[in-house]
């Protein structure tokens, strides 16, 4: 339904531009940087979801929302958080188990929060949040606000009845939600088209619950940011829900223990050539917004920021033992023991 | 008898029954073509092809439904579960329908289904992919539960349980699937409702099962060197619960201890002790004590995990504590 392209004509202002490249890269840097503390052994732990590839899904779309808006997603959540605004001091921080990380050491890489943000997680049980999102977009109509609320999921959440159970009741009343699909054609090892009935998304999730349905190329950041710019003026308009197929792809196994022996070696040097990162500096090095010495020096910032940020994480103290007992309730916790 | 993992006895239990029997298949996420996200079905799509060995979408509640639904009507599922903290999906189904459907319909129908998979605090996983549910399990009429902590366990209790006429629930650990011990080749059942004595002694019974039995025989080790001689039963069947073998140990030492990976507060071990104390508080020199993990939800920082476990020092502990008579 969206007509607008990158190519066509700029959709954002060049300050807003750069700050999206700038975004994304740090994402890509924090990410790849994850991955290597991670193979080093015993720093990060459990399961861990990198976000390499997918970047212009939460840049551009959580780039056009308002502050007061809502983002939630599922455990592949460390660029939403970054491209919130999370510091990438509290993003590493908490992937290291420390208490300065973005839920005090408890949550891990699946479950980052930041409620200043209106960062309403990093959630692991695949479809659970769906229905959070709906629950989310209730309140800002039920209290005349005119935020809204983003959610993200994979292409393998659409299988879990909360997400029809909500599309339901987020369509029935009008609630203020945008959902976006990212479509990264996978469902840990299981493709598309093993998992899912219907190839067409927009069908499965907007067409069968009155939704207005949009399928784009995600590679496209401004495409993803004038497709969600529309959305979000329609939940703020008091018009309800809209169903996003952002068609993506991920550069690195499902987590940090997958072989990714679904894939060719082809297949993913074919995706890594149309890596949206490249692409769009190229755009906006054609559009005279940018040149090659002020990219270097943002990759040299976001380098020496991802240090930073494994430097204040090392530093930082360990959650301590009295903190297992705490924030368990809003009164003293008394344990059933 | 040839020494093979955890996981690898779990695959020889499933094919064997599956080239035993042609109802029996195995339906799960990534348990075809990825061989399994913990490899235990590994090479069981290429043997039994695409009909028998089924990768479904990540719809819990609805491949759940499914295999009840198949079983009332003569197939006999074997459902797994990536983890059984996503089990809570599909909790309706297990509990509703599996469980009441041959009390309900007044013994028409029965679910023969074993519904298996890992589950536990593995490590970092955090408070959603952490849980312990076999409390809950145990909690239900009309289910089985079986909890194997060795490679020969987690193989002839697996048969039995593709052979049970009722719903099983299955429930395996993450961290025991490497594991490697003696397992007898070919036709091997351990009975359900069979406890084993791992470790005989007559100072102390200590109860346990699944991971915790290495903790517990450790402890046992340590305990030994201080005199006390520890009886370590594994009671692999969580429900039904081999009463008569925890009475006649206790009926020996006076005395007994439950360790479990699970939280205190109406967990599994007190309704061990409940039962004990109904047939035997005369026979009982001290009160029953636990070890269990501690009462907070799972945090992911590593240390702060591992301090919640019941833990070698924490098993002497208790039974220091209950041999005050001998100390
Ligand atoms: C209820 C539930 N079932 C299974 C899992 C295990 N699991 C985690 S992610 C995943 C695949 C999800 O794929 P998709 O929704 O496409 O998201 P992506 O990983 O591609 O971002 C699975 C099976 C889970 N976390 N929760
Ligand atoms: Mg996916």
């Amino acid at each position: 339904m969206s007509q607008a392209t990158t190519e066509a004509k700029p959709v954002v202002s060049k300050n807003q531009a750069v700050g999206w490249l700038r975004q994304m890269l740090l994402i890509r840097r924090f990410e790849e940087q994850s991955y290597k503390l991670y193979q080093m052994g015993g720093k990060i732990g459990g399961f861990c979801h990198l976000y390499s590839g997918q970047e212009p899904v939460a840049v551009g779309s959580i780039g056009v929302l308002r502050e007061d808006d809502y983002v939630i997603t599922a455990y592949r959540d460390h660029g939403h958080a970054l491209a919130r605004g999370m510091g990438a001091n509290e993003a590493m921080a908490e992937l290291l188990g420390r208490y300065t990380g973005c839920s005090k050491g408890k949550g891990g890489s699946m479950h980052f929060f930041d409620a200043e943000k209106g960062f309403l997680g990093g959630h692991a049980i695949v479809g659970s949040h769906i229905p959070l999102a709906a629950g989310v977009a209730f309140a800002s109509k039920y209290q005349n606000k005119d935020s809204v609320c983003i959610c993200y999921f994979g292409d393998g959440a659409m299988n879990q009845g909360s997400l029809h159970e909500a599309f339901n009741m987020a369509s029935l009343w009008k609630l203020p939600v945008i959902y976006v699909v990212e479509n990264n054609m996978m469902s840990m090892g299981t493709q598309l088209h093993r998992h899912s009935c219907l190839m067409d998304l927009t069908v499965r999730c907007g067409t069968a619950y009155g939704i207005p349905g949009y399928s784009i190329d995600a590679n496209d950041i401004e495409l993803v940011a004038t497709t969600t710019r529309e959305c979000a003026a329609r939940a703020r308009a008091g018009e309800g829900p809209s169903f996003i197929e952002m068609k993506t792809y991920r550069y690195r196994g499902h987590s940090m223990s997958d072989p990714a022996k679904y894939r060719t070696k082809e297949e993913l040097e074919d995706a890594k050539a149309r890596d949206p990162i490249v692409a769009y500096e190229h755009i906006l090095k054609d559009r005279g917004w940018i040149d090659d010495e002020a990219i270097e020096r943002m990759h040299d910032e976001i380098k020496a920021e991802v240090e930073e940020s494994i430097k204040f994480a090392e530093e930082s103290e360990q959650t301590p033992p009295e903190a297992l007992y705490q924030d368990v309730t809003v009164a003293h916790h008394i344990p059933q023991e | 008898m040839s020494v093979i993992a955890y996981r690898e006895a779990l695959n020889q239990a499933m094919s064997e029954e599956m080239e035993r029997d042609e109802r029996v298949f195995l339906m799960g996420e990534e348990v075809a073509e990825y061989d399994g996200a913990y490899k235990v079905s590994q090479g069981m799509l290429a043997r039994f092809g695409p009909r028998r060995i089924i990768d479904t979408p990540i719809s819990e509640e609805g491949f759940c439904g499914m295999g009840i639904g198949a079983a009332m009507v003569g197939l006999r599922p074997i459902v797994e579960f990536m983890t059984f903290s996503f089990s809570l999906v599909a909790i309706d189904q297990i509990v509703n329908n599996a469980a009441n459907m041959r009390y309900m319909s007044g013994g028409q129908f029965a679910v023969p289904i074993v519904f298996r998979g890992s589950s536990g605090m593995a490590g970092c996983l955090a408070a959603t992919h952490s849980h312990r549910l076999e409390a809950w399990y145990a909690h239900i009429p009309g289910l089985t539960v079986v909890m194997p902590a060795t490679p020969a366990d987690a193989k002839g209790l697996l048969k039995s349980a593709i052979r049970s006429d009722d719903p099983v629930i299955f429930i395996e650990h993450e961290v025991l699937y490497g594991d490697k011990g003696e397992v007898p080749d070919g036709e091997h059942l351990v009975p359900i409702g069979k406890a084993e004595i791992k470790r005989a002694g007559s100072d102390v019974t200590l109860i346990t099962y699944s991971r915790s039995l290495k903790a517990t025989m450790a402890a046992a080790e340590t305990l030994a060197g201080e005199g006390i001689d520890a009886e370590v039963i594994d009671i692999r069947t969580i429900r039904p619960l081999d009463l008569d073998t925890l009475l006649e140990s206790v009926g020996k030492t006076h005395r007994a201890v439950i360790v479990e990976e699970d939280w205190p507060y109406c967990g599994l071990g007190a309704g061990i002790s409940d039962r004990i104390m109904q047939k035997a508080f005369d026979e009982l020199d001290a009160p029953i004590r636990r070890v269990t993990t501690k009462d907070a939800p799972i945090p992911y920082n590593r240390a702060l995990e591992a301090s919640m476990l019941p833990s070698v020092d924490r098993v002497v502990a208790q039974v220091r504590d209950v041999m005050y008579s001998r100390l």
